[in-house]
């Protein structure tokens, strides 16, 4: 489903942000990438939604060759991907509704179908109630659900989430890993990064350990200690 | 295929009317500013024909008199007329005679019987007259010519009025004419120049606050249309209302200035015509208006949105 191969991306400063960096994801595969903060798990991801190209090595994800994807496709791929963003990345000018309908919009999907999908989802991420909201006016618990709900309402075929939990507490830190085991078992690809030792520990999962640009370890079911 | 192209349509509308209420002050402030430059802009052009409809007041009573001895015939007279038609630059000839002359004398002087008693105290000594219009006022070279010729010259009792100081006003005048209205021209094209950049400023100041949403829209995989249309909608919006704002402020400026100042018109430029011309050219006006308001309002969005929709560094 995701394949890496020996991608480097580097920044014109000392180092490569990613050195040869090899990874291969299967199909409705859980995997939870852990590792200091500047190890590269951000560039990881932005590598992988095509918000920065490698410097060089191979990307294919969903049988799309990032070499071989011209501009004007970048969207298409997306669409295809779901991505929580650690910084939630919501239209602060448009309600809890609108942001997740977004999503669903750009894709050209019809009315009706927007006004049947986006209550469900909005339910499963526990925000019944919240719809005419604007983002502001939420907690940051409530935000990272809606950015949740934002990346699952297309059902990608994989999602992406970047410290997802980074901002709950414990209790609605659990809630947002349910949610993401749940769709895992409808069948998503899901790609998650977190800092939560209590979290990785116990979901029992693969767990790849990224540590300056490189992968340092690759577990089929790993623990993490954070330092 | 067809549909979902149309509900894009629709929703790039949607979306653009939906973020121009969100985003009321932000709005008005952008409004404010191209009204105010489109203003300007209006101002330019009707002053500008304002200019023009004086100056061709002006111009218009530019004319050579011809005063004729009492001793030309009738015939002599229709011959020095038919041949100062032949001239490229005369538009009409007319005739005074001596009877209409002392007429109109009298009639201008009614007032003054110091000045009738004296003319009726001889045998009525107003020659009669030619009045020549010219088609180009600053062309009267060709006519004086002619007048000048000794033939001609011999059917005259005075010299032609267009002699002397006369003449140098005349020339004055025509040179001030092509002044003003170049003047004009390129006050125009400057207004235009500036509001254009004016416009583009505040739109790109516009988008540059809402950065982020383009930013985020592109990262969740929208189209460049998807994404650019709602803000081409929103800033053709203000281009719309920014003109119909600054329509009226003019509408209002002229009526209250053609009631108040018609008094003082400082006698060159014509307040009341500048209402006029307003009125009457009311569509062209509003055209104009819509067209920069609106074009540039398109174009500046489009321009100004151009760097955030990149799809990767």
């Amino acid at each position: 489903m995701i394949l890496l191969d020996r991608v480097t991306k580097s920044y014109n400063r000392k180092g490569d942000a990613l050195e040869r960096v090899s990874l291969h994801v299967e199909p409705k595969e859980f995997v939870i990438i852990v590792g200091p903060s500047g190890a590269g798990k951000s560039t990881l991801f932005k590598l992988l939604t095509r918000e920065e190209k490698p410097t060089s090595g191979k990307i294919i994800v969903g049988g799309i060759d990032y070499d071989k994807l011209k501009d004007k496709d970048v969207p298409l791929l997306r669409r295809k991907i779901g991505v929580v963003f650690q910084d939630f990345k919501l239209l602060l000018n448009k309600t809890v509704y609108e942001n997740v309908a977004f999503a669903l919009e750009i894709a050209g999907i019809p009315n009706d179908e927007i006004k049947h999908t986006v209550p469900k989802v909005l339910e499963v991420v526990g925000l019944t109630g919240k719809e005419s909201n604007y983002p502001l006016e939420l907690s940051g618990g409530e935000r990272q659900r809606v950015a949740i709900a934002r990346a699952i309402v297309r059902q990608p075929k994989i999602l992406i989430a970047d410290e997802p939990t980074g901002n709950l507490d414990p209790k609605h830190a659990w809630d947002v890993i349910k949610v993401l085991e749940k769709i895992n078992r409808f069948g998503t690809t899901v790609l998650l990064t977190t800092h939560n030792q209590e979290i990785v520990n116990a979901l029992r999962r693969r767990v790849v350990t990224i540590k300056d640009g490189k992968i340092v370890s690759d577990k089929a079911v790993g623990q993490y200690k954070a330092s | 295929m067809h549909s979902k192209r149309s509900i894009t349509i629709e929703r790039i509308f949607k979306n653009g009317f939906i973020n121009f209420g969100r985003n009321i002050w932000l709005a008005i402030a952008a409004i404010a500013m191209m009204a105010t430059t489109l203003t300007i802009l209006l101002f330019a052009v009707v002053s500008s024909a304002t200019f023009d409809h004086t100056i061709s007041g002006l111009t218009s009573h530019i004319d050579v008199s011809i005063y004729l001895k009492d001793s030309v015939t009738d015939d002599q007279r229709s011959q020095l007329v038919s041949q100062l038609y032949k001239i490229d630059n005369v538009q009409s000839v007319a005739y005074t005679s001596k009877d209409q002359a002392l007429k109109s004398y009298e009639a201008a002087n009614a007032t003054n019987s110091d000045l009738l008693a004296a003319i009726s105290e001889t045998d009525n000594p107003l020659p009669a007259s030619l009045t020549i219009k010219p088609k180009n006022p600053d062309d009267l070279q060709s006519i004086r010519n002619f007048i000048a010729k000794p033939t001609v010259l011999g059917l005259q009792s005075d010299p032609s009025n267009d002699s002397g100081d006369r003449r140098t006003a005349i020339d004055n005048i025509t040179r001030a004419t092509h002044f003003f209205q170049e003047a004009g021209i390129v006050g125009i094209i400057l207004f235009l120049i500036i509001s254009m950049l004016i416009i583009f400023n505040t739109i790109r100041m516009a988008i540059f606050n809402r950065r982020d949403e383009l930013v985020i829209m592109r990262l969740l995989g929208a189209s460049t249309a998807f994404i650019r249309g709602p803000f081409v909608v929103e800033t053709m919006a203000y281009g719309t209302v920014a003109a119909a704002v600054s329509l009226l402020i003019c509408w209002g400026i002229f009526k209250v200035a053609s009631h108040t100042l018609q008094a003082s018109t400082l006698g060159l430029l014509d307040i009341k015509y500048a209402d006029q011309f307003f009125s009457s050219h009311l569509v062209q006006i509003l055209t104009l208006q819509l067209l920069v308001g609106i074009l540039i309002g398109a174009v500046s969005s489009l321009i100004a949105t151009r760097r955030y929709l990149k799809f990767h560094r």
